[in-house]
């Protein structure tokens, strides 16, 4: 479970977090809604510590990660698999090496078995064949795939994920949100979503909160408090 | 920021990176690729550059002792300017200008495209995967460079002095044997490892420091170099004090 208690970050003047609280439950998926520049990322970036918050803290199964040493924190960290806004893939790795880093740095996995894992996310995401390729040479959705597969590359407890379906077109939309339904269906895997893509945030989520000027608040009645 | 917590900032920089625990089996091929990249990356170059420079000196050399000196001298005023001073120091500024703003570009715009945080969520320390190699592998590429680099200046201006100045090979050869010190020699490839220290974490700390974008990374490889100029230099200073002063 994660608990977020009181977070608030500001930029300068700018508040782009204010007290924010919410609870993340085993094996359901936040979605977080929000307009372009309201502090969505800022928000899972605080929660996992790679931002300074000005107040409050995240708490993973009950650890603070504002108040944990390092080595507590990558401890934290390698429970969780991140998909950022914009893949942040190594492009000056291929799509395996991308998916295998996590497993070659934290695990002792012989090359052979690594292999296979990497095949096997990639047969998850539905990127088969696709191993070889450099980031450079592939679409902002298969960037966007392969940016899940390496987060679920060390099986992590929780998956959070900034805009996975943002700028794509419609059929690339469905396949992210088929994958990020199967994921929830066969892990027992919790995690967060933030868009501001109202389809997107009907299909996958099981709670739905809606940050706006700093505030967050949850939405009862999602259909239609969405279209309010 | 002011010059002390600037200096403050950038030794920190180089303790965190280095001493952290690691393991040499995970470590190892991002050293080996880094000693690749500085080492191999740099040769023609600094083949071309240590090939002028020996021309130079012995060109310079034999125009300052003309009628005034025994002709062996060339090879001991050569060989000895070219391993106490010229040759790490012209190979640390070439490694410079090519490594330091290539470490600080490639870095930096890992940082601006999210690389380093993808790192830090992924629990894998940006330092220990980014710096700490590149600070390795010139640590290791940058002596052998020197060492080639003056073989290959010494060699060239012993040619140079036998077919043109008509000083056989043997007596530069006499000269430069006869008047070398292992001192000198060995002086010489220190000032190469505390260079090759310094190279690395200016190129690293700059793409660290990198917020913003395009024009920020294009900066921070422009601070990297003129810093790790800067304090080559300086340190080329420091230890000539200590070691032959
Ligand atoms: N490092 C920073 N320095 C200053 N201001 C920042 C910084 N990072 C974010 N901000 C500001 O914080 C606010 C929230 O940014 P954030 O990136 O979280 O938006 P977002 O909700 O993710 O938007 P989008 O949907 O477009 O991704 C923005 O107004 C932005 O200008
Ligand atoms: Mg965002």
């Amino acid at each position: 479970m994660i608990e977020v208690k009181n977070l608030s970050k500001r930029f300068g003047p700018l508040i782009v977090l204010d007290r924010v609280s919410f609870c993340i439950n085993d094996a359901s998926l936040v979605v977080v809604l929000g307009p372009s520049g309201t502090g969505k990322s800022v928000l899972l970036k605080a929660m996992l510590g790679l931002l300074p918050v000005d107040n409050g803290e995240a708490l993973f199964d009950g650890k603070s990660i504002q108040s944990a040493t390092d080595e507590e924190i990558y401890e934290i960290r390698k429970q969780v698999g991140f998909v950022f806004q914009g893949t942040a893939l190594f492009d000056s790795m291929n799509v395996a090496d991308n998916i295998a880093l996590p497993l070659t740095e934290h695990t002792a996995m012989p090359s052979k078995e690594i292999r296979e894992r990497v095949c096997c996310l990639l047969d998850i995401v539905g990127m088969a064949g696709r191993a070889h390729l450099y980031p450079q040479s592939l679409s902002g959705g298969m960037k966007r795939l392969v940016a899940v597969a390496r987060a679920l590359a060390l099986d992590p407890k929780y998956l959070f994920y900034d805009e996975p379906t943002t700028a794509l077109d419609p059929i690339m939309t469905d396949k992210v949100v088929g994958v990020m339904n199967n994921l929830k269906k066969s892990h027992t895997s919790s995690g967060i979503v933030v868009t501001h893509d109202l389809d997107t945030a009907k299909a996958v989520g099981d709670e739905i909160y809606m940050l706006k000027k700093g505030c967050i608040n949850k939405l009862a009645k999602i259909k239609k408090e969405l279209y309010d | 920021m002011n010059l002390f917590s600037a200096i403050g900032d950038f030794s920190s920089f180089f303790f965190r990176s280095v001493f952290i625990s690691w393991h040499l089996k995970t470590a190892r091929h991002r050293i080996l690729n880094q000693v690749y990249e500085v080492g191999i990356g740099s040769l023609p170059i600094i083949l071309i550059i240590a090939a002028f420079v020996g021309l130079v000196s012995i060109v310079q050399t034999s125009y300052q002792i003309a009628g005034t000196m025994p002709r062996f001298i060339l090879g001991a005023t050569v060989g000895r300017m070219v391993m106490i001073e010229l040759g790490p120091i012209l190979t640390a500024l070439m490694v410079s200008g090519r490594c330091a703003s290539s470490m600080a570009a490639e870095i930096g715009t890992m940082r601006v495209t999210e690389q380093i945080d993808a790192l830090e969520t992924m629990a894998i320390d940006p330092y220990r995967f980014l710096s700490l190699p590149r600070i390795m592998g010139t640590f290791i590429a940058l002596p052998v460079l020197t060492v080639i680099a003056e073989f290959d200046s010494l060699l060239v201006s012993g040619a140079y002095a036998h077919f043109f100045l008509d000083v056989p090979f043997g007596v530069f050869n006499y000269g430069l044997t006869h008047f070398f010190y292992a001192k000198e020699f060995f002086g010489g490839l220190v000032k190469a490892l505390f260079f090759s220290v310094v190279i690395a974490t200016s190129g690293c700390y700059f793409g660290f420091k990198v917020r913003g974008g395009a024009r920020e990374v294009g900066r921070a490889a422009t601070y990297a170099v003129v810093t790790a100029s800067v304090l080559v230099l300086m340190l080329d200073f420091l230890v000539a004090l200590v070691i032959f002063g």
